[in-house]
């Protein structure tokens, strides 16, 4: 067990090098770096943006910049960002926290609303019932999510029943600790039921396969014959049994929510960790870029993990050790 | 082929969704003769246009004839007066099929100072209909022009590295793990600000289906890998090698054909992907760039808060069209999936 996660891990060290490697390297390429829009303004002396520059490490050759900064890294100092002008450390936690929030909210709905559904069709199939999930199920994974923040957007603003960004109010600083909890719930509705309908379309569609799957098995029909009430059935053996492959989505899910929430925080004006690369790709704020793909990584690997644990748990038959 | 086309025919969704995507695609390509204004033809005195009904009056087709009421909205209001149009008239200048010149189209004003609004016109009175038409181009163009250029590099790595084994296959295979721990979206973006300088906008198309097919090819690579790597153990293929044949035509001849199947449901699969990948691009504005018109770029306008309030549905349609390409190609998939492979039917 412990040498498998070691092993697992281990794997973020390449993975880590080569991205951060090819991201230093497509921002080296790409025309321009942080300094250029200041060096179009007439009013800025040469030898400031020189000194600048300098301060940066920007006039030197990009292999000594990566040097410098994985140095760096491994004393736990992911740098400076130059338009924030704090830590980045500081920056990507607070912004970490708010996507975190949104992709827990959005996981949460996706899961509770898509397993009864997605049970309920599978064991009235053919219903009214099924046929309209279904339906709904199919046009919901074929809506583009920044369409659908759109029409999130334009109802908050037309109906005025919900913020129309942002995660915390005006006043949020001056709110009783109740009250932030509330606000931030408040700004989280919109962004969660955006985020989640694709979720809960695709896991509702799985779990529903998954279900009729199972239903047929030589077990189930072992234990209806020998009097199992049907709802024993249904629950102890079915619904455990169906849930298995959806636990190894979760944890995609979890990694996959990071940059899936990208536009939708854009368009929803949330301040997420997906807004704050976003506009630090743009502006060629290195270190902060830098630090949230590397971020995002490990987020992959880690959901990656997390999924083949939970596998484990409710599965005895899988072993660990004996997967690669 | 022909038997699946008749297999799809016979289905009900099969037979919807192609009716849908061939007339789509047959919108993209005779979209001068259906737009009523050129792609980029602004009028300031026209912003934020109500949609104008075609209606039956007076003995022909007309549209009505609006006047502004407050400039500040901008408020239009009818003035009573139609314009009369004229079905397969002549209008402004364009090249069917980017070859012919043509001035022939389906309807225009028979007075040429007349406008035709069919789903509004935006923030600088350019008519929403006609770049919707011309978006359309773009938009089912990159699917196509992607998921080739995909399935080529996938085929090939994938095919390869599981026929082969050994050496190729590990870095291979490595190199596909790589690209798929990168978080697809963010590479994009650092791809794209990458290449972007260096093209203009028209040939900025080219860089998105690129960029887009590089970052999609490795999930289709590592699935082919596992199919070629079972196909190679099957009798027929190591038949043809004790036969002495070249790896290059066994590859071609007995492993190809059984691929062809999956990649043919695939490729339906992963079509909306890349309308979808285009679309978000450009809608962050990082695709294709005014004034050339795509759905995604198309979209972007609707955030305004001005348009809110005005004609925020009109502006709807390319997400609407968006959404019936994409649900076209998902059904068409799923149906071509059932037919190929009634196993995976999901009941």
């Amino acid at each position: 067990m412990l040498a498998f996660l070691l092993r697992r891990l281990l794997t973020l060290v390449p993975l880590l090098l080569g991205v951060t490697l090819l991201a230093f390297l497509l921002m080296w390429l790409a025309p321009g770096d942080f300094l250029t829009p200041m060096k179009m303004q007439r009013d800025i002396p040469a030898d400031l943006i020189q000194q600048l520059e300098a301060d940066f490490g920007l006039n030197r050759p990009w292999y000594v910049q990566y040097g410098y900064w994985l140095g760096n890294v491994l004393q736990l100092n992911l740098g400076y960002s130059w338009s924030f002008k704090v830590p980045v450390s500081d920056l990507i936690g607070s912004r970490l926290f708010s996507t975190f929030l949104l992709s827990l909210t959005s996981t949460l709905f996706a899961w509770v609303v898509a397993i009864p559904l997605g049970v309920l069709a599978a064991i009235y199939k053919d219903s009214i019932f099924d046929r309209v999930s279904s339906f709904l199920a199919y046009a919901a994974l074929s809506i583009p999510e920044f369409f659908l923040a759109l029409l999130a957007v334009w109802f908050a603003a037309v109906t005025g029943w919900f913020p129309v960004g942002g995660a915390t109010s005006i006043e949020y600083d001056y709110l009783s600790a109740g009250g932030q909890f509330v606000d931030r719930l408040y700004h989280l509705i919109l962004p969660t039921l955006v985020l989640g309908i694709g979720g809960v379309a695709g896991l509702m569609r799985v779990m529903r396969a998954n279900f009729l799957d199972t239903i047929r098995a030589e077990y189930v029909q072992t234990a209806r014959a020998k009097g199992v009430p049907e709802g024993v059935v249904m629950f102890k053996h079915v619904l455990r049994n169906a849930l298995n492959p959806l636990i190894s989505a979760f944890g995609f899910s979890f990694s996959g929510l990071l940059s899936g929430a990208l536009i939708v925080e854009i368009v929803m004006n949330y301040p997420g960790l997906g807004n704050l690369i976003y506009q630090a790709l743009l502006r060629e704020d290195q270190f902060v870029v830098l630090a949230s793909i590397m971020l995002s990584c490990v987020m992959l690997v880690l959901g990656n993990l997390v999924a083949d644990l939970c596998l484990a748990w409710s599965d005895p038959r899988i072993r660990l050790e004996n997967q690669e | 082929m022909k038997s699946l086309l008749l297999e799809v025919y016979r289905r009900p969704l099969g037979r919807a969704s192609l009716f849908v995507l061939i007339a789509l695609y047959l919108g993209a390509l005779f979209a001068g003769f259906l737009a009523t204004q050129p792609v980029n033809s602004q009028d300031l005195a026209h912003t934020y246009h109500p949609p104008t009904p075609i209606v039956w009056h007076d003995g022909g087709l007309a549209v009505p004839d609006y006047r502004v009421v407050d400039k500040s909205g901008p408020r239009y209001e009818r003035t009573g007066e139609y314009h009369r149009l004229r079905l397969l008239a002549p209008g402004f200048e364009y090249r069917l099929l980017g070859l012919l010149p043509l001035q022939r189209h389906l309807v225009q004003p028979v007075d040429p100072s007349a406008k035709v609004y069919l789903l509004g016109s935006d923030s600088t009175g350019r008519c929403v209909f006609s770049r919707l038409v011309y978006g359309s181009r773009v938009s089912l163009l990159i699917g196509l022009v992607g998921i080739t250029i995909t399935l080529f590099l996938g085929l090939l790595v994938g095919g390869l590295s599981g026929y082969f084994g050994g050496r190729i296959d590990f870095f291979a295979m490595r190199g596909v793990e790589f690209l798929m721990a990168i978080p697809s979206l963010y590479l994009l973006l650092a791809l794209r600000s990458v290449l972007a300088p260096r093209f203009n906008s028209d040939q900025m198309f080219v860089v998105i289906v690129i960029i887009l097919s590089l970052i999609g090819w490795a999930g289709a690579a590592r699935v082919l890998r596992g199919m070629s790597l079972s196909l190679r153990r099957r009798q027929f293929v190591l038949a043809a090698e004790s036969m002495g044949q070249s790896p290059l035509r066994i590859l071609r001849l007995h492993i190809l054909p059984n691929l062809a199947s999956y990649l043919l449901v695939a490729a339906t699969l992963s079509i909306p992907g890349y309308i979808l990948g285009e679309a978000a691009l450009s809608f962050l504005g990082l695709g294709i760039a005014e004034p050339a018109s795509s759905w995604g770029l198309m979209l972007s306008q609707a955030q305004n808060i001005k348009i809110f309030m005005l004609n925020f549905w009109w502006l709807l349609t390319p997400g609407v069209a968006m959404f019936v390409t994409v649900i076209a190609f998902n059904l068409l998939g799923d149906v071509l999936r059932d037919i190929v492979d009634p196993r995976m039917k999901t009941q």
